[in-house]
């Protein structure tokens, strides 16, 4: 039997899949120690509950339930109960301070929330006073939460029962809801961290969500039978899209974490079939990776390095299935018994049939290292606005550079000043009520400014990504100033956590450097240099040295490009503590907001370009729990070698 | 915290003394733990609260005195006969087989709870499988409860002086303790990993609704946790009662700020 290509919101799908496969588990929790799943058949039945009891609480059609927690089937389960009765779920990123959520409630006007546990509850109810509109508050986890009496607060279970009870009480009533549901009703807000200003609340239809998610399953030929692990954040949109909206269109099961730290053993038992992961969960695989070859017996290690050579030389060719040579394609064959399959089991990435990477550069050393081992890692380029996909790169046309071609349905045009604009059928209904943002993003045509500076390559059709078009400014000279640009070469180094480059309207680039504790402890640690933190370790001499050697190679690199070699990093410096989302310095999702890592350390900007050699400063951090504290240090700042671009040597030697 | 309702007494101890040859450890102390309170000892280096956890699990045996534990009276008992009856302790230096997994340790926890012979166990059929199951089950549970996931397989001695400790309460709570004996919990911890395990001892007595006692000489951290508070110095007894109380006497903030009497 095929499934209906009209269900058009998520309830009904679930319907379908009840139809369809029943005994098929539509998702799994580890729970004491044990994968626990739940069948398609099961999952309605727990949900259609949880629906009626978010009914008799009061949840009505168009308004709105906040999920807020770690990935969990109960979260999940409470986006299409909310969806069943046509109200709209606004998931919240978990590790947001109170201040953080207080905004969000209030600005998506939520009626009701579903916190995971006790933390999350502590943090509603200290901000509850703030947003009138909240009432109910529904938790997930009992524990440390059996002693709070407020009649506002009730346990995930007993509302379940109250809702077999509605159920019971009003026949039919279900069943009307999901059928007076469809495809122009909201699905979802989610709300985007931006790298400046507030949030905004994008909302999206159930056409957007789920025509978006078929066309991607469409191009990527996936089937129920994948396996995905859903461990990104439930208020981000990809996690939505993967671990949510293609598992109900698609009807592959989702497996959650145990907790947050045992995701990597997780994705070894799950072994997931298609996978995202941001870059930075890549590069730090390969960290791991090398740091413990570094520790493995001789004999091992040289093994590991003889296979991975023949692996960079020819894995890559395999992977695109072009020719190679008998003996190379054995050879390959060899090293995929010894070390390439034994790794890919370690790294959770044997059954990887399809892995994505989006939101950030990918180093070209650690994409080709996955694909040199046969893993099928591609980027893609989107955004929220569009629920994730605008462009994909096509199986057998995958470059580090590039994120490749048009996905299905979607329009491209870049404008005369560089800007990337699109539209598809994803593109979002409006930002919640904030019209101005609203008229200045999206056209009357449904064409979407993206922010984002890009070109089409010409030699491989695929489209670039320069900059955020903002980011890109100019030095005095007047020479291109891109950001972003060097900053990426500079984190493809696995010592570099985050860089920030300053130079727009100055006279030179300059940057903030912010190490990679395990890389850098590791490498300290083999050396017999002793350090007692982060703030010891950043300013010992030797990671200066380090960090210099790579800046400086970043510098030779660039200095190759005519149009950027005056942005070559003069100065720079080793930031005394890690950006932080808690401190503002980076949004949810990781992203660095410049402006105010600039005017948060204008002493230290100052400093960069004042010839100083080194430079106290203060600052406040928050803690996790949103208390305060004071971190002072002494913040050396070093010059950095400058080379020669080409076009100035032709120029001497004329 | 301080005002709830506390329940009967489950241990009382009896004008207890203690000396190691002519040192005097313990110089006729008398309190009582009531049911599902948390009942803390605290005082200065030395002031015989270790020795006054030893004498309850029955590891010191006091020259006089007498100890009152679920209305059996008795000066001696062997700790394995204090731990059957429902005592559980942790050490201020970490007791754990650190070459065993964190799951492993727990698992130890549960040998008391643990009723086939050997040889079931042995075969690991029939009953001795359907217990192991069970065993195994309340492991979890616990290493949930203090979560742990990630390094349930871990060898504990790898694991950060802080971890260590956690699965060391583990291991106690594995025992299904009616009275919980905590020797300094938070001891070389730093401010984050003491709130965890405040939030841990308070989670472990609201949840399981296990009585608690603990030594501890971080004045702060007892205060806040504690519904009664014993204070000793020097073996002898010098206060005791709710956190307030104590903070007032004038004995206590002598004892601790080394201020001379005027008398």
């Amino acid at each position: 039997m095929e499934q209906d290509t009209n269900l058009d919101t998520f309830p009904k799908l679930l319907q379908s899949h009840v139809k369809l496969r029943p005994e098929q588990a539509a998702i799994r929790e580890k729970d004491l120690g044990i994968w626990q799943s739940w069948t398609w058949a099961e999952t309605a039945t727990e949900i259609r509950a949880l629906a009626c009891g978010l009914a008799s609480l009061g949840l009505r059609r168009g308004e709105k339930l906040a999920i807020i927690g770690d990935n969990r089937p109960r979260l999940y389960w409470a986006m299409t109960a909310a969806q069943a009765l046509g109200a709209v779920p606004v998931p919240l990123y978990q590790d947001s301070v109170a201040d953080e959520m207080a905004y969000v409630l209030d600005n998506a006007d939520v009626k009701i929330a579903l916190a995971e546990d006790q933390e999350q509850v502590d943090k509603l109810l200290e901000i509850r006073e703030r947003c009138p509109g909240l009432g109910h508050i529904i938790y997930d986890d009992t524990r440390g939460l059996r002693t709070y009496d407020y009649d506002f607060l009730h346990d995930f279970e007993q509302v379940q029962r109250a809702g077999v009870e509605y159920d019971q009480q009003h026949e039919g009533f279900y069943e009307r809801e999901i059928e007076a549901g469809h495809g122009g009703e909201v699905s979802i807000t989610l709300y985007t961290s931006g790298t400046t200003g507030n949030p905004k609340g994008v909302v999206l239809s159930n056409d957007n969500v789920i025509v978006t998610a078929r066309n991607g399953i469409v191009r990527e030929g996936l089937t129920s039978r994948e396996e995905v692990l859903a461990y990104l954040p439930m208020a981000w949109v990809g996690d939505n899209l993967f671990s949510y909206a293609q598992s109900y269109v698609a009807g592959f099961c989702v497996s959650c974490p145990e907790n947050a730290s045992t995701v990597a053993n997780d994705l070894r038992e799950i072994g997931p079939t298609y996978y995202f992961a941001p870059p930075s969960i890549y590069e730090n695989m390969l960290t791991q990776v090398m740091i413990r070859m570094e520790d493995a017996a001789a004999i091992k290690r040289r093994m590991f390095d003889y296979f991975m050579a023949h692996a960079r030389r020819v894995g890559v060719r395999i992977l695109n299935r072009e020719p190679v040579s008998l003996k190379d394609s054995l050879l390959y064959r060899l090293g995929d018994i010894l070390v390439y399959g034994p790794l890919k089991d370690v790294l959770g990435l044997r059954r990887t049939r399809l892995a994505y990477t989006a939101g950030e550069a990918i180093g070209p050393d650690i994409f080709d290292f996955y694909r040199s081992l046969g893993i099928n890692i591609k980027q893609l380029y989107g955004q929220t606005e569009c629920m994730v996909f605008i462009c994909v790169q096509p199986d057998g046309e995958v470059y580090a550079d590039t994120v490749g071609t048009p996905a299905i349905d979607v329009e491209i045009r870049v404008e005369d000043d560089g800007e990337i604009m699109y539209r598809s059928p994803g593109v979002f209904q409006a930002y919640y009520k904030n019209p101005e943002s609203t008229a200045s993003t999206k056209t009357d045509d449904g064409w979407v400014h993206t922010g984002d500076a890009g070109f089409f390559d010409e030699a491989t059709g695929h489209l670039k990504i320069i900059d955020r078009a903002r980011d890109v400014g100019k030095l005095n000279d007047g020479t291109l100033f891109a950001p972003k640009y060097i900053e990426n070469k500079l984190k493809f180094f696995s010592f570099i956590k985050e860089a920030v480059l300053f130079g727009n309207a100055r006279d030179y680039s300059t940057a903030f450097i912010n190490i990679d504790l395990d890389a850098v402890g590791n490498w300290a640690e083999r050396r017999n240099i002793a350090y007692t933190g982060y703030i010891d370790l950043a300013s010992q001499a030797a990671v200066y040295d380090l960090i210099k050697e790579c800046v400086d190679k970043v510098n030779r690199d660039i200095s190759e490009d005519r149009q950027l070699a005056n942005s070559q990093i003069r100065r720079f410096l080793i930031l005394h503590k890690e950006l932080d989302a808690d401190d503002g310095e980076l949004t949810r999702t990781r992203k660095v907001r410049r402006g105010f890592v600039g005017e948060r350390y204008d002493k230290l900007v100052e400093a960069l370009y004042s010839g100083q050699d080194q430079c106290h400063i203060e600052t406040e951090v928050t803690f996790e729990d949103g208390r305060r504290g004071k971190l002072s240090a002494d913040v050396r700042i070093v010059d950095a070698e400058v080379y020669p671009s080409p076009a100035e040597t032709r120029g001497a030697a004329a | 915290m301080n005002t709830r309702e506390l329940g009967d007494v489950i241990l009382r101890v009896d004008n207890i003394s203690l000396s190691f040859g002519v040192m005097k450890v313990l110089d006729d102390i008398s309190f009582d733990v009531r049911k599902g309170e948390i009942r803390s000892i605290i005082g200065p280096n030395g002031a015989g609260k270790s020795s006054m956890l030893n004498v309850i699990n029955g590891f010191y045996h006091p020259q006089q005195g007498s100890i009152t534990f679920k209305g059996n009276t008795r000066r001696q008992m062997a700790p394995h006969v204090a731990a059957s009856q429902g005592i559980a302790r942790t050490f201020q230096n970490i007791a754990l087989f650190k070459g065993m997994s964190t799951l492993d340790n727990i698992m130890t926890g549960r040998n008391l709870k643990m009723k086939t012979n050997l040889f079931w166990q042995a075969l690991h059929v029939g009953p001795a499988r359907t217990e192991e199951l069970e065993n195994r089950e309340a492991a979890e549970r616990i290493i949930d409860f203090l979560d742990i996931q990630a390094i349930r397989k871990k060898p504990v001695g790898k694991l950060p002086y802080g971890l260590q400790k956690r699965v060391e309460l583990g291991r106690a709570l594995a025992a299904e303790p009616e009275l919980l004996l905590l020797d300094e919990p938070m001891a070389g911890m730093n401010s984050e990993e003491k709130e965890d395990m405040c939030r841990f001892i308070l989670d472990v007595n609201s949840e399981f609704g296990t009585t608690i006692t603990l030594i501890e000489h971080d004045m702060g951290v007892v205060m806040d946790l504690s519904d009664r508070v014993l204070v000793l110095d020097y073996g002898k007894q010098l206060a005791d009662g709710v956190p307030d109380e104590v903070r007032a006497n004038q004995d206590v903030i002598d004892a601790y700020l080394g201020v001379p009497h005027e008398e």
